[in-house]
């Protein structure tokens, strides 16, 4: 569709020119960040006409020194203040390659414009003040330049001319902070002695630490590398939105990681469709293009007309995104309001926007000494480990894998609370769990009428779906249970743990995956058994409400969840399969209620509390609950 | 992907955000380069379509070439053109200076676009690297109903997540070219072939680097007379872009108080 007005008269094109690298500028408040960018502008000579003399005159109109930093503290108020308030871009050329200088501010009030700057840079530049050492900003800058992806990085300890260029000084800070970034998993490219005021290292070696071999400032910036391209990563296409301008339907977004071709087969996650590209549409480009890769904003149509929407993620089968409704984040929260345990907020992941609550602060991270403690809120500008549940099923990946499908924000109306990035943990994918892999089914009806079952069994079919710690009695209940009503007639049968991973699942292993097969058969089985008429009671930990809540939806109405109630205290003390003992010596890991979490029923059908009672007097509450809610003549 | 490639498809990304979140949208048409970039990218992230209406701030002042470059692409590109009558001098805020009052009545003609119009978002076409304060902007920039920029207390805004939602009442300026350079426009407008105005080529030795209208606007010394030619003045030259702008520099803060009060 290229426009025949506009290209009568192509013009030889120039080589295309190199990508600028964008470099922020980041440190504590004062340590010289704004006046070190005016010092490289003029040593390089690149100060636009008339710039120098605005500067003097500003400085000149409010009684002060010459200040460098006012080439980019633009605003009034940041000169009437002497600090960046917002951050703000130049551009700068040196050998053939062009730089965007982002100035970051540096006072703890503006983290948010500090995030808003290094998010878009390549590359970062932390100042260190040589009379004041390492400091708060110093650290919380880093640790959140790592967890944006930042990880190009180069130190400038700045001011040197202030402890008269000691090198003692130098190499003391040098020690302490590599050390730092060590510690958070950042090699720097160089640290180097500077004064920024007077141009010491900056542009030119300095003659007054001839003790300082390395380079300068300028030599440093050509050592800064691009990222490698996404291009052979696994592909990822969220999904912007879906146009229908013409007869054309067009699936639009950015590929965020690996490449598609015409005739690929994708699937869309979460809703788990399928369908084959059929072309890649595009507007004034030289004919039509055949594949596309990571960083192109494309547009593709389907050979079927599947229903997709913004925000789901398309893939090829294999290796497809995540699908889970819980997992972890390492987030770092910007408002003034602190997140507290139990927030509902809304999450965009990508362009994907799904309501959630935030289950479980697991630590707050002490960002001077990286250590973490415990917490119930995370305050401004604090960074912590959460377990965040969504009220939906999302497609996403593990940041460590694919960072750009792997981070997500949280907001709340209009603003932006936070950030942070994504990983799995123990939680396991559920997206084996929610894909029906048959095709062209048909199901058929019984002959047999439900209530045909009811009239010659007397009683109702179910599911008592037992839930609870290990050693909380889930098995002993069962079974006694089954034989109490057994002998009162009932058709009831009981399916138990350790008995079903003999035959049903034992092909299965622990694997997060794995557990949650386990779960989702058992769910299966009962829900078939209870359509056969029967009362199912299931004895299983089943800690995660996701699985619980797919083997409540295979059974329907007919699922009872029964919380079997016992603190840990209770059933470790009891351990009659001596598990607790090897999960505290190490020897089992991911050991519900020790080393992983167990989510206890929200509203069970019933709760029946074991702890210091007689398994008899708990059967027979169980039994006055199916004689109340299996009889025939409900 | 070429540098060319990479702005394109940021670009691009921003506007389907738009398209998707902030409806209803117009962009704002000064007819100058970047704005015609601007419509560019927007036909290319709608496959051909421009989806939304283009307004012209018109305070009758722009250059005959302005006028008829509009009336030739709106025809020829099948835009939904909306012309805005800005009001006159007269009601402007007094104490700015004189040239900067001439320009704020382009604020007012906004104004008046959005009390009318109702629109959620609109896209305007500037470049941090113009002028300093530009260089603060957020790609999705909230503003109050009177158009106003709190720049002291900005949103954050990174990983491409823009701020999408308003307060009732308030607008969103989207600025699908803030991180293009005033080369990369040339570059682009070179190797996409978009129709330029005359009045950039030099003429008797003198061009105009940047368009504004005739009586705040002066034209530079350039004998750059095609594309390549301006491409390779950019490329030595330390005069700011806006030198020709009058307004900018009639006090340090001029532009600045243009800016918080509204004007693109």
């Amino acid at each position: 569709m290229a426009d025949a007005q506009t290209n009568t008269n192509p013009v030889k094109a120039r080589p295309a020119p190199e990508q600028q690298m964008r470099v922020v500028i980041v440190g504590h408040v004062d340590h010289g960040k704004s006046t070190l960018v005016g010092r490289l502008f003029h040593d390089t000579g690149q100060l636009p006409d008339g710039k120098l003399e605005a500067i003097e005159e500003m400085c000149r109109r409010r009684g002060m020194p010459f200040e460098w930093a006012f080439l980019m503290d633009s605003l009034k108020a940041e000169r009437d203040q002497g600090i960046t308030i917002d951050t703000s871009q130049i551009w700068f050329r040196h050998d053939a390659r062009e730089y965007v200088l982002i100035d970051a501010p540096g006072h703890r009030e503006f983290i948010r414009n500090m995030v808003t700057g290094a998010s878009n840079a390549d590359a970062a530049l932390l100042m260190i003040d040589a009379d004041q050492g390492v400091r708060r900003q110093s650290r919380h800058h880093m640790y959140l330049l790592q967890l944006l992806g930042v990880r190009e990085v180069a130190v400038a300890v700045n001011k040197m001319d202030l402890v008269d260029y000691d090198e003692d000084r130098f190499r003391a800070i040098e020690t302490e902070y590599r050390q730092y970034l060590e510690g958070i998993g950042i090699t720097p490219r160089q640290i180097i002695p500077v004064s920024a005021r007077e141009g010491d290292n900056v542009a030119t070696a300095s003659e007054k630490m001839d003790w300082y071999k390395g380079p300068t400032i300028l030599e440093t910036l050509p050592q800064f590398e691009h990222p490698a391209s996404a291009a052979e990563q696994p592909l990822r296409l969220p999904l912007q939105d879906v146009y229908k301008f013409d007869d054309r339907r067009i699936l639009a977004g950015r590929i965020e990681s690996g490449t598609l071709n015409i005739g690929d087969e994708l699937v869309f996650s979460p809703s788990n469709r399928t369908a084959r590209i059929e072309s890649i549409e595009s507007w004034n480009t030289d004919g039509a293009a055949t594949s596309a890769h990571a960083g192109e904003s494309v547009g593709i149509t389907l050979d079927e007309q599947i229903f997709v929407e913004r925000g789901e993620i398309a893939s090829h089968e294999m290796g497809a995104p995540i699908e889970s409704d819980v997992f972890h984040a390492r987030l770092f929260w910007l408002a003034e309001t602190p997140l507290e345990i139990g927030t509902a907020c809304e999450l965009k992941i990508g362009p994907k926007r799904v309501d959630a609550v935030v289950e479980q602060i697991e630590r707050v991270i002490d960002i001077d000494a990286l250590t973490d403690h415990d917490a119930t809120r995370v305050a401004r500008d604090e960074i912590a480990d959460v377990v965040i549940r969504t009220s939906q099923l999302v497609a996403f990946d593990e940041h460590d894998n694919l960072p750009r499908t792997g981070r997500l924000i949280i907001v709340d109306k209009h603003l932006t609370l936070g950030g942070g990035v994504i990983s799995l943990g123990i939680y396991p994918d559920q997206r084996q769990a929610v894909t029906v892999r048959g095709t062209n089914l048909t199901e058929v009806d019984h002959r047999v009428a439900p209530a045909r079952r009811i009239a010659r069994n007397r009683h109702r079919p179910g599911v008592l779906w037992f839930t609870g710690l290990s050693g909380a009695g889930k098995s002993t209940l069962a079974m006694a249970l089954e034989q109490r009503l057994f002998d009162k007639g009932y058709q009831v049968y009981v399916l138990d743990g350790d008995n079903v991973r003999t035959g049903l699942n034992a092909n299965l292993g622990f694997s997060p995956e794995d557990r949650a097969e386990n779960i989702r058969r058992v769910g299966e089985v009962a829900a078939l058994l209870a359509d056969a008429g029967l009362i199912v009671i299931t004895a299983f930990i089943s800690p995660y409400r996701a699985d619980r809540d797919r083997a409540r939806e295979a059974a329907g109405d007919a699922f009872h969840e029964v919380f079997i109630d016992a603190d840990v205290a209770t059933c470790e003390s009891r351990d009659p399969k001596g598990l607790y003992k090897r999960a505290r010596a190490g020897d089992i890991k991911e050991f519900t209620g020790i080393s992983a979490p167990y989510e206890a029923p929200v509203s069970p059908d019933i709760g029946v509390d074991t702890s210091g009672r007689g398994v008899e007097e708990c059967v027979d509450e169980l039994v006055a609950y199916v004689t109340e809610n299996f009889s025939n003549t409900r | 992907m070429d540098r060319l490639d990479i702005l394109e498809s940021r670009s691009v990304y921003i506007l389907r955000e738009a398209y998707a979140c902030a409806r209803p949208l117009a962009m704002l048409w000064s007819i100058g380069k970047d704005s015609n970039v601007v419509l560019w990218l927007a036909r290319k992230a709608f496959f051909g379509k421009v989806p939304f209406p283009v307004v012209q701030l018109d305070t009758g002042m722009e250059l005959d070439e302005v006028y008829a470059y509009r009336d030739q692409y709106t025809k020829e590109w099948d835009l939904d053109l909306i012309v805005i009558d800005c009001p006159p001098e007269s009601e402007m805020d007094p104490s700015l200076p004189p040239m900067t009052r001439s320009a704020a009545r382009k604020s007012a003609g906004l104004g008046n676009l959005l009390d009318d119009g109702g629109y959620k978002g609109i896209f305007v076409g500037i470049r941090r690297d113009e002028e300093a304060t530009r260089a603060k902007e957020r790609v999705f920039s909230p503003r109050a109903t009177d158009g106003a920029w709190e720049f002291r207390d900005q949103p954050a805004e990174f990983w491409d997540q823009f701020t999408t939602d308003t307060p009732e009442n308030a607008h969103l300026r989207i600025h699908p070219l803030l991180h293009w350079t005033e080369i990369d426009v040339w570059r682009y407008t070179q190797r996409e072939n978009i129709p330029v105005n005359p009045l950039y080529f030099s003429q008797d030795g003198k061009r105009y680097r940047s368009l504004g209208e005739k009586n705040i606007t002066a034209p530079i010394n350039s004998d750059a007379a095609t594309i390549d030619e301006i491409i390779e003045e950019l490329e030595t030259t330390r005069e700011p872009e806006r030198a020709g702008r009058l307004m900018d520099n009639e006090a340090e803060d001029s532009f600045e108080r243009l800016r918080t009060s509204g004007y693109m």
